[in-house]
Order: structure tokens, then C-alpha cells, then sequence
């Protein structure tokens, strides 16, 4: 039988060759993610807004124009000038919106790094030892699970003070039980695998074992809780300052933008658009790329 | 049955502790107390002194939350700082209006949100589903207090149709809060239902069942609802909690004296019983709503009934 083919042939050896090597994990489970339309379509929105967020102070000066008071120029309508119009005290909404997005970004990615450290710690030990460590340790945090997160950040912050830094810590602590359990499921569905195994039959230590075995294999349900929960931490440094208790004027933040906006959004309802817009895109985004990355990472979950 | 009820509520005893002792610990080591609130600008030191020797605030933190719990077994509050009035006065008044708008939401959220999801998920290809699956999305991530500002926007300040702050005007005031407050957890109803019935009717007791000749609307609303709505009554429970945050802020928006505003106006005025109450409340409403999840459970799947049944025989 003669084989006709239609490829054009190969330039370089290299080339050749590479039809027949396997495609790394990473690059195949990148091609997957690829495929789903909507989560590329979050991780572009994301990307773009921390892009911004990244060059805010290229796109608005922080002293002059984003907390300065222009009094002459308030409430205004949206325009050429002014995209998103102006706030109650004359400043450019768009211009504290882009502020507003480092804030959030820092604080919300900050806090979930702390409680992704609490979990991992917390989480990791209770999933990898289990018995009485798992026992002591869940049951500690089954108590801050009793407890909405936003109360328990709620408190935290108003006994420490609404500092950046002590947001952060709330928020990060509040989420920590939450992560802990995350992180102790996945923990444990791996403990039992025959390299965990084999890792202790040569005589590698529990840390070791962790560090090098057990976490690398339990990253991708961990992963695609972060992105979830950047989302949440975002959300409720939001919400926090928006009940007066987080980032307090002047510094920009969505959550204290609608609050400030919200007596005058009757007779202007611009000053309320954007903020909400801002807050609503950065969470969709988020959960577009979280729900993205988990199709991808554990495909028999797809619909 | 009686025994695995009382033994949960029991377990709610040492959390309790736990929890009241953290925020009381908490709340001590904030700078300033609520006498330098309640005073005011009347605020010196010997005034200070004196409201705090009156208010229990010199002894030692641990001696004070031991009288705290010692009141709390016997039912007793304590008495709020600043309003000089037993919490557990307050508390009845503010959680009556709360739990309307708790009540309230959760009965829209549930009537609406599984109906949807199944009928999306029973024609998963159909421009409905597509909608619902949007709709979803937009759900989970809007945020609450955004959604109550374009309501009363739309509703009261366009339309005119609803009061857009208090409770004055019976079930027509609860309707915005209710609808502000269920958003996000009637998303989550929703695609939770999609999802496992989506799973569930893939499954081959469906096959089987739809091969015997057993009529489509019962393969759906008998074989596969069954066995598709426990993650569903998981979410139901375990976001009553999400929702009890969201009630802060859906309290803040529509100005309502509900259990949110309480618990932020006491803590901004240190008043520490009162936070306490409240929190307390709240932790004893997760924890139930928790039980009552498991409970059904039962209720709705034999397996778990029989794991319940040989628990209690072997104990």
C-alpha cells in the first residue's frame, strides 16, 4: 500500500522529532483550559483589571486628582472628561476606580495568601496525621465556622483598627478555617497513594514527605479555591467598607465609593454605576477563572 | 433519633465557649472602652472611673467573662452597656425583624431556585438553561449591596412600587431586602441543583428506570430528584451562615433595625454583652440550621436513616 501524505516535510531534525514527544502536563492541561471559552474570558478580564491596577498611578496622579477635592466640579454626569463622571466632591470616579483596584487587589490577594498559610499549616497537619491532631485541629475550627466570615473579619477589624495591614489579617484569618478544610480533604486523599508510601519506606521525613510528595499532588483543588477565594476577600473588604468598618475615605476603595455615593445616587445614579460595575467585573472574573481552572483541573466534574 | 438531636445540641455547648471567649478577648484588647462612648465629650477620668466600676469594666478580663458565662447558662444576656437595657430585650425586638427578612428570602430562594435548576438541567442544551447558567453566574458574583442600591433605584426612586428603607409597610417593605439579601444564595441553589441533576440523570438508574417505561416527568421528579438534592439541602444549609453576613449589609442599605445593624452599632460602641448576644445568636442559628441539614438528610435518603438507626443501637 503506498502512504501518501499530505505534511509538508520536516525543515530541522528537531522539528521531527517533536510530533512524537508527549506533551508536557502543564501544556496539556493549558490546551484544556484554552478550549473553555468562558474561563479564558475571566482570566483576560482579570488580567486586565490587575493590569490597571498596576498602572494606575501612570493613568491618575494619587495627590492631585484622585483624592483632591474639586468642589466646583461635583456630581457630574458622565463625560468626554470625566468617563465615569464625578463624585460628590468633584473627584474623577473613573481615577478612584483604578485606585480602587490596587486597593482591593493588594488587600484581597494579601489575605489569601495569609489564610492559604494558616491552611496549608493547619490543614496539612490535620489531613496528613489525622487521628487526634485532625481531631483537635478541626474541631478548633469548626468554632469560626459557626460564624458568617464577614462577621468574624467584622470583629476582628473593629477591635485591631481598619489599617490595611489588620484588614489583611482579618480577612485572611477569617478565611483560614474555611482553606484549613480545603486543604485537609485534599490532604488526605492523597496520603494513602503508594509513592507516599514508598517516600517513608526510604526514610524520608513527615516534612519532607509534605513538601516534596503530598502538597505538589493536592495543589490543584487548592488552586482553583484560591481563585474562588480572592473573589470572597475582595468581596468583603468591599462590603466591610461599605458598612464604615474597612478602608475609610479619603483612600479610594469600591465599598466606601458606594457608601459616600449612596445619598446622592437618587438624583445621581452615575456615582453608584461604577463602583458596583467594579466590583461585580473583578468577581465574575474570578469565578469565570475559578470554575475555569477546576473543569480543567478535575475534568470529571465538567457539565 | 431524640438522642443523636440532643447529643449535636450538647457539641454546640464548648463551641459557644470557645466563641464568646475569643471575641471577648478580643474586644478587651481594643483600645478605649465604652465608657469613653457612652460619656462623650462629658468624658473624665473620674466620671470614666466610676461608669466603669458601675459597668463591671475594672475586674480582670477573665473574671468578667466567667460572670458572663456564668449568666449566659441561666439565659442571661447580660445587660448592654450602652443602652443600660438587658440584651436579651433588644435582641427579641431586632431578631423579629431579621428573621423576616431571613424567612422571607430563604422561602423565595428555595421556591425559585431549585425549580430552575431543574428544569435547566432537564433541557441542558435549551436557551433556558443557557439563561439560567448566565443568570447563575451574574448570581454568585454580584455584590449584595450594589444590587439593594439599584433596586430602590429601579423600585422606589423610578417606579415608585416598593419603600426603599424601614419596615413600616408590612410584607411590601420586605420584599426589596428579601430579594437583595436571597440573591447570591438563590444562584447557588440554583446551580448546585443544575449541576447534581445534570450528574444524576446521567446515572444508569435512570436509564433503567426510563427503559422500564416509567414516564419522564417521574424519571426527573422521582428517580432523579431524590438522589440529586443532597447537595442542594447542603447548600441550603450551610449558606444560612453567608446569609446571615449578608444580613449586615442588607440591613445597612434598607436602614432596618434588624440583628446586622445591632451588631455593628455594638461593636462600634464597645458594648460588648451586646456583641456577644449577637454573635451568639447567630453561631446558635448556624449550628441548628447544620443539624436540621443533617436531619433531612436522613429524612430524604434510607442509607443515611440506617446509619443513624445502628449508631443508636450500638451506643
Amino acid at each position: 500500500m503506498q502512504v501518501t501524505s499530505t505534511a509538508r516535510p520536516f525543515a530541522t531534525k528537531k522539528e521531527f522529532y517533536a510530533q512524537f514527544r508527549k506533551k508536557s502536563i502543564a501544556q496539556e492541561l493549558w490546551l484544556r483550559f484554552l478550549k473553555n471559552k468562558t474561563a479564558v474570558m475571566g482570566l483576560v478580564i482579570f488580567c486586565v483589571i490587575v493590569a490597571v491596577a498596576i498602572t494606575a498611578p501612570w493613568i491618575a496622579d494619587y495627590d492631585t486628582v484622585v483624592i483632591k477635592i474639586h468642589i466646583v466640579d461635583r456630581l457630574q454626569p458622565p463625560s468626554m472628561k470625566h468617563w465615569f463622571g464625578t463624585d460628590e466632591l468633584g473627584r474623577d470616579i473613573l481615577a478612584r476606580i483604578v485606585h480602587g483596584a490596587q486597593v482591593s487587589l493588594l488587600i484581597g490577594i494579601s489575605a489569601i495568601f495569609v489564610s492559604l498559610l494558616v491552611g496549608l499549616v493547619l490543614g496539612g497537619a490535620a489531613g496528613y496525621y489525622g487521628g487526634k491532631t485532625d481531631s483537635v485541629i478541626m474541631r478548633a475550627m469548626d468554632v469560626f465556622l459557626c460564624l458568617p466570615d464577614v462577621l468574624l473579619a467584622l470583629a476582628i477589624v473593629a477591635a485591631f483598627g481598619n489599617t490595611k495591614l489588620n484588614l489583611i489579617i482579618a480577612i485572611g484569618l477569617a478565611f483560614s478555617p474555611k482553606f484549613s478544610r480545603v486543604v485537609r480533604a485534599a490532604v488526605m486523599s492523597v496520603r494513602d497513594n503508594e509513592y507516599i508510601e514508598a517516600a517513608r519506606s526510604i526514610g524520608a521525613r513527615d516534612n519532607r514527605i509534605i513538601y516534596r510528595h503530598v502538597l505538589p499532588n493536592c495543589i490543584g483543588p487548592i488552586i482553583v479555591q484560591v481563585t474562588l477565594y480572592v473573589a470572597n476577600a475582595i468581596l468583603t473588604i468591599a462590603a466591610l467598607s461599605f458598612i464604615g468598618l474597612g478602608i475609610q475615605p479619603p483612600t479610594p476603595e469600591w465599598g466606601n465609593m458606594l457608601a459616600s455615593g449612596r445619598t446622592f445616587m437618587r438624583d445621581f445614579p452615575h456615582i453608584v454605576a461604577a463602583p458596583g460595575l467594579a466590583i461585580f467585573f473583578t468577581i465574575l472574573a474570578l469565578n469565570l477563572l475559578g470554575d475555569g481552572l477546576r473543569d480543567t483541573l478535575d475534568p470529571r466534574l465538567k457539565h | 433519633m431524640i438522642r443523636y438531636i440532643i447529643k449535636r445540641l450538647f457539641a454546640l455547648i464548648p463551641v459557644i465557649l470557645v466563641l464568646t471567649f475569643i471575641v471577648f478577648t478580643i474586644l478587651s484588647m481594643t483600645p478605649g472602652d465604652a465608657t469613653s462612648i457612652i460619656l462623650g465629650s462629658e468624658y473624665t477620668e473620674e466620671l470614666g472611673a466610676k461608669l466603669r466600676v458601675e459597668l463591671g469594666l475594672d475586674r480582670p478580663v477573665v473574671v468578667q467573662y466567667l460572670h458572663y458565662i456564668a449568666n449566659l447558662l441561666r439565659g442571661d444576656f447580660g445587660t448592654s452597656y450602652v443602652m443600660r437595657a438587658p440584651v436579651l430585650d433588644q435582641l427579641s425586638v431586632r431578631l423579629a425583624n431579621t428573621a423576616w427578612i431571613v424567612g422571607f428570602a430563604m422561602l423565595l430562594c428555595v421556591s425559585l431556585g431549585i425549580p430552575i435548576g431543574i428544569l435547566s438541567a432537564t433541557r441542558p442544551r435549551s436557551v433556558f438553561s443557557q439563561g439560567t447558567m448566565v443568570f447563575g453566574l451574574m448570581g454568585v458574583s454580584m455584590p449584595i449591596f450594589w444590587l439593594g442600591l439599584l433596586l430602590i433605584l429601579l423600585f422606589s426612586v423610578k417606579l415608585g412600587w416598593l419603600p426603599s428603607s424601614g419596615l413600616d409597610h408590612g410584607a411590601r417593605s420586605l420584599v426589596l431586602p428579601a430579594i437583595t439579601l436571597g440573591f447570591n444564595y438563590m444562584a447557588n441553589i440554583m446551580r448546585t441543583t443544575r449541576s447534581s441533576m445534570l450528574e444524576a440523570i446521567r446515572q444508569d438508574f435512570i436509564r433503567t428506570a426510563r427503559a422500564k417505561g416509567v414516564s419522564e416527568r417521574r424519571v426527573i421528579y422521582d428517580h432523579a430528584l431524590g438522589n440529586a438534592l443532597m447537595p442542594t439541602i447542603t447548600i441550603i444549609g450551610m449558606d444560612v451562615g453567608t446569609l446571615l453576613g449578608g444580613v449586615v449589609l442588607t440591613e445597612t442599605v434598607f436602614s432596618i433595625p434588624g440583628m446586622g445593624r445591632l451588631l455593628v452599632e455594638a461593636i462600634n460602641q464597645r458594648d460588648t454583652p451586646c456583641v456577644l448576644g449577637c454573635l451568639v445568636v447567630m453561631a446558635i442559628t448556624v449550628a441548628v440550621s447544620n443539624l436540621i441539614v443533617d436531619l433531612v438528610y436522613a429524612y430524604i435518603d434510607p442509607r443515611i436513616r440506617a446509619q443513624y438507626r445502628a449508631g443508636a443501637r450500638k451506643a
